[in-house]
């Protein structure tokens, strides 16, 4: 492969202004796929998903499922998008292995969404991404490429298809092109998937789990010399698959296309495929051989005509917005700006949201999640939500801390004994022995001796150098294995050397 | 040869229901039958004598048991093989689909089944119902009983020569643009195409999703209304199902009466191009309906003008996409280029499907890839959707005039083996009265009118009704049936010269 | 409306895009048999009228199936018919391109 020469990033949005666009694939999570009622769980063995319609036999036939319409015009109205109020589906005829029918049935001039707007913020500034539409559609099948360099599909002899994965709901949200973000351009990217993600979890209508493909991003670039000039050529990068790539994907085709335009290239238009491991996109499919793909209505399935009154119910259950509530959290949390990104960014508003309701203060809430449980998630490799411990829970370790049974050093053994399943923090308090000692005798004693064994230190604060206590603290916690109320341990130790 | 086989499916319902014979006795008459006369017609493709004789062991043991499911228990029946029937193969007439074993049964096949229907096996017909004779079939045409040189129609030809040569009482076809009716209209025998989305497509392999529908073939409208009573109805498996309760068409046999019916003969459907013999019947069966009190006017349908070049614009265009399934990754043929070390996924799509489908399929494939190409497809896909609503306006405003259309079910009598076989165009002519039905949705019915004089082969009237009245084509049917045979002196069928034809066929 | 004529050439672009490796003979036999029908169906062009265009004639909107699953094939049934398996899977010759 020939080096490809990049312009550095701060350079090339200085002379050129980007013009992005995105294509977002939400696999929806409803129980069964689009047209059938064969099961979406993922992970399932090969082929042990399929029936008749989703395997695209000769003469089944297609009965769209009613919840992935309602998701979808959830997401349209959530997305601020008309609904149409007659609509159909078209098949997209194209060969290809993983593709049952060699047709995918797809929505094509008539979405059921269009023309929406999502609001995103970067860095202060405000960005309105226009939405051009959201249709339905139906995934494909997976293929496992054998022989040669280890699943690339360049090089094998043979593939694999398991269609457990045909079928399976898919809303596609287009853009409309985003101008006006100039250097922002890969955080605009990076922040519209991340807003439009957090949408999607808030309508609860897609697990959006990036690293198992429920949401898949193609990156739309094209750089033209000033904001009043047409278009220029786009490239359209493909499967762009984690939030970080997005952002990367748009500042390497930026860098790229610049060092084509400013050696007076030409911009091809293609299909460009993002490679996470390297970082850099390379060339696919040009516009020459796209296919024709000879749309027509699917004769096999009927207009999809939404009531009014559908519609109507339908925005009214509409959660409340993901940034709404963010702002309204917020206030009410008494949180900085960075503190709530932080808490947004970790995906721990709705689990702070619950502890708070179980009874931790906001600040309490947010240091345990923040701080001991994520650092807990990150070594599982999971995300806060998938570890064992419920809100209720965290809340109780944060009581006992609060009732002075326990300390914070102690509290991260009980989370600890929780997270091992345990039991309740309580349970795990007592079970393990934990709750601090504030007895004077035992206490005393120990005071005691740890005068004795430093008698340095209690000179010092015998001569009022009362920070040397900590030392003396120190010592007591030492021989009373951490368990002792720091507290009235510096009570004792102020009474004895300075009455 | 056994009386039994001679016997309608109404007449054998009642000899079941009052015990003079068994389910396994008919079945193996018709085994017999099959067995002596299917080397001459080939009706069949696939015989499955176990398995039926097991099914009508079974609707005999139903029965014994006080299974009253319908008249038809333990009649048996030969389905045509362009519908999936689980453990039987199901190849379309194409050697694309050589030992493909459906795991699953089309709902019209699961309703024979519930109905105690045992299944003889799969008939014959053109290769994935593209054509008019039969001839496109993979394995070799069927004949018609009439005359072994001539085809029995397509493309359900195998499907009406089997109730034809009382090889079986009741088939089940499909028609797309006539391939029930224009078989039943050349072999002197009933065919029924029912509203579209009155019985289920669910495991009817699509030619055109939006055109086909399955119906039956019998030799009378009373057995063709025993069946399309069992596979009628609603099915969820198929969004093109019609929700509603349809009403018995064997009781509109019953009471079937014409007196102040107004019928309209369709202007555009006779005249040029039709055989004198074809015209005289037609006008013949015209004449006995006015007689029997009907009150008949021309009426005119202009647009049916462009029906077969609308036709043939959608069928291929949605054909083209049906068959894209075909492709030899999940089954069926898969066929390796010549000459080519490891060929990729696409070489061996493209060699599959050229070895695979016969010449009337590729044909039909290229023009529905061009009807839809970018550039092409407004004027020629778009355009006959336009005539298609053209043509359901034109239906709307007759049958604001008249009760029923009528017209010659085909052009001609049955034609010669091999006499259009590499002329599409004249190919198609043969559908040129019956896709209007189709393009609109209509239900319609074709029935003999009698013989031409100058070949004495049998000539077909075809009735139009209303879109869900498809209880009108049996009452009128019904009627008009009956007095033909009045002047006949008999079923039709009793004139077929020759070998084949069944002394006393009561049909 | 488009001239009717069509081209060897573009029966062999239209065979390309259905998958279809018509020989040499086929396509010869094949241009002037599809140019033909072509020239017949273009009578659509004269057809006049201000009317909605029909893909369906069936007065049917908005069916749909509830959210449920069912039963489908077993990984055995569903394999039952394929040219070839390997790892419970459909083994297909290798692929070319990328999803379009």
């Amino acid at each position: 492969m020939t080096a490809v020469l990049l312009t550095p990033f701060d350079e090339a949005v200085a002379t050129f202004d980007p013009v992005l666009g995105l294509e977002v694939h939400v696999e929806l999570n409803t129980a069964s796929k689009m047209f059938c009622g064969c099961s979406t769980v993922f992970g399932a063995e090969p082929n042990s998903q399929v029936c008749p319609v989703c395997l695209g036999l000769p003469g089944a036939l297609p009965v769209l499922n009613k919840a992935a319409v309602e998701s979808a015009m959830k997401i349209g109205l959530a997305l601020n998008c008309e609904i149409a109020p007659w609509c159909r589906f078209a098949r997209k005829n194209y060969f290809y292995p993983d593709m049952p029918k060699n047709f995918q049935t797809s929505q094509y001039d008539e979405p059921i969404a269009f023309g929406g707007h999502l609001d995103v913020d970067v860095d202060g500034a405000s960005y309105r991404i226009a939405i051009e539409r959201a249709h339905m559609e139906e995934d494909t099948g997976k293929s496992l490429h054998v022989g040669g360099a280890t699943g690339r599909i360049h090089g094998a002899d043979h593939s694999l298809v398991d269609y457990n994965r045909a079928g399976i709901p898919l809303i596609e949200i287009v853009t409309k092109p985003i101008e006006g973000t100039g250097a922002n351009a890969p955080e605009v990217a990076r922040a519209c998937v991340a807003q439009l993600r957090g949408y999607l979890l808030a309508l609860g209508v897609s697990d959006v789990r990036m690293d198992q493909g429920s949401l898949r991003c193609d990156v739309n670039v094209s750089l033209r010399p000033s904001p009043d000039a047409a278009y220029g050529t786009r490239t359209e990068t493909k499967n762009v698959n984690s939030l970080r790539s997005v952002g990367r994907a748009v500042r390497y085709e930026i860098s790229r296309q610049a060092a084509v335009l400013s050696d007076s290239g030409r911009i091809t238009q293609e299909t460009r495929h993002w490679h996470e491991d390297t970082g850099v996109t390379t060339s696919g499919r040009s516009k020459e051989q796209a296919e024709d793909y000879r749309y027509f209505p699917e004769p096999d399935l009927v207009p999809i005509a939404p009531s009014r009154r559908w519609v109507d119910e339908l925005r009214a259950a509409l959660p409340e917005p993901p940034a709404t509530r963010r702002t309204r959290l917020q206030l009410d949390w008494g949180f900085s700006d960075l503190e709530m990104r932080d808490v947004v960014g970790a995906g721990a508003v709705d689990l702070i949201e619950e502890t708070i309701a179980a009874g931790a203060s906001p600040a309490a809430a947010r240091k345990w999640w923040l701080s001991e449980l994520a650092r807990r998630a990150n070594d599982r490799g999971v995300g806060l939500d998938r570890l064992p411990i419920t809100p209720t829970q965290v809340a109780g370790v944060q009581a006992l801390v609060d009732a002075g049974t326990i300390n914070d050093t102690l509290a991260r053994q009980v989370l600890d004994g929780v997270l091992a399943g345990e039991g309740d923090p309580a349970h795990v308090v007592a079970a393990r022995g934990l709750q601090l000692v504030s007895d004077d005798g035992a206490l005393s004693d120990a005071v005691d001796a740890a005068i004795t064994a430093n008698p340095d230190v209690a000179d010092k604060v015998r001569d009022g150098k009362l920070a040397a206590a900590g030392a003396l603290i120190g010592a007591v916690m030492m021989q009373m294995g951490g368990k002792a109320d720091a507290a009235r341990v510096r009570e004792l130790i102020v009474a004895k050397l300075r009455a | 040869m056994s009386e039994l086989i001679s016997m309608s499916a109404s007449a054998l319902a009642d000899a079941l229901a009052d015990g003079d014979t068994t389910s396994v006795e008919v079945t193996r008459a018709c085994l017999d039958r099959i067995a002596s006369v299917d080397v001459d017609i080939h009706a069949f493709l696939h015989v499955d004598t176990d398995g039926v004789l097991a099914q009508a062991a079974d609707a005999d043991r139903r029965r014994a048991a006080g299974d009253r499911s319908g008249p038809l228990l333990g009649v048996p029946i030969a389905v045509k093989d362009v519908l999936t029937t689980r453990g039987l193969p199901t190849t379309c007439g194409s050697k694309i689909l050589a030992g493909w074993i459906p795991p699953y049964d089309a709902t019209v096949v699961a309703r024979l089944k519930d109905a105690g229907l045992p299944i003889l096996g799969k008939t014959n017909m053109d290769e994935f119902a593209m054509g008019s004779s039969t001839e496109h079939s993979a394995w070799g045409p069927s004949c018609n009983p009439w005359d072994v040189a001539r085809t029995p129609g397509g493309s359900g030809g195998g499907s009406a020569a089997a109730v034809t040569a009382f090889e079986t009482p009741l088939a089940v076809g499909t028609d797309t643009g006539g391939s029930i009716r224009q078989p039943a209209a050349v072999t002197g025998t009933v065919g029924v195409k029912p509203t579209y989305g009155g019985v289920s497509r669910y495991g009817l392999v699509a030619l055109a999703s939006s055109l086909d529908q399955a119906g039956p073939v019998a030799r009378s409208v009373a057995d063709a209304a025993l069946l399309h009573d069992v596979i009628a109805g609603h099915d969820p498996m198929d969004s093109t199902s019609l929700d509603r309760v349809w009403p018995s068409m064997a009781e509109a046999v019953k009471d079937a009466d014409i007196a102040g019916l107004r019928v309209g003969v369709v202007t555009e459907l006779g005249g040029d191009g039709y055989q004198a013999g074809v015209l005289a019947r037609f006008e013949e069966a015209v004449e006995l309906l006015t007689e029997a009190g009907a009150e008949v006017v021309e009426v005119s349908c202009p647009n049916f003008s462009y029906g077969l070049a609308a036709y043939y614009l959608i069928l291929p265009s949605e054909a083209s996409s049906n068959l894209a399934k075909f492709d030899a990754m999940r089954y069926g043929l898969r066929t390796e280029p010549d000459g080519s070390v490891a060929p990729s996924a696409e070489q061996v799509m493209a060699a599959t499907r050229e070895a695979g489908f016969g010449d009337e399929v590729k044909r039909r494939i290229i023009l529905g890839t061009y009807a839809l190409s970018s550039g092409y497809y407004e004027a020629y896909y778009g355009q006959a959707q336009k005539v298609r609503t053209l043509i359901i306006e034109d239906f709307r405003s007759a049958f604001e005039k008249v009760d029923v259309l009528v017209s010659p079910t085909a052009p001609t009598t049955a034609f010669k083996l091999g006499e259009k076989l590499d002329d599409p165009l004249a190919m198609y002519l043969n559908d040129i009265a019956t896709i209007p039905a189709n393009l609109a949705g209509v239900p319609a019915l074709s029935m003999p009118s009698g013989l031409a004089d100058e070949d004495r082969l049998p000539t077909g009237v075809q009735i139009i009704a209303p879109v869900f009245e498809d209880v009108r084509l049996y009452r009128v049917g019904a009627t008009l049936e009956a007095l033909l045979e009045d002047r006949w002196g008999g079923h039709l069928l009793r004139s077929m010269p020759e070998s084949l034809a069944v002394d006393g066929a009561s049909a | 409306m488009p001239e009717p004529a069509i081209t060897r050439d573009e029966v062999e672009h239209l065979a390309h895009l259905a998958r279809i490796a018509l020989t040499d003979a086929e396509l010869d036999h094949l241009a002037p048999q599809l140019a033909q029908i072509l020239e017949s169906v273009a009578v659509v062009s004269a057809a006049v009228g201000d009317v909605e265009l029909t893909a369906n004639p069936v007065p049917l909107s908005n069916v749909f199936r509830d959210d449920k699953t069912k039963p489908g094939l077993t990984a055995e049934e569903a394999l039952a018919g394929a040219p070839a398996v390997e790892q419970q899977r459909f083994s297909v010759p290798r692929i070319l391109g990328e999803e379009p």
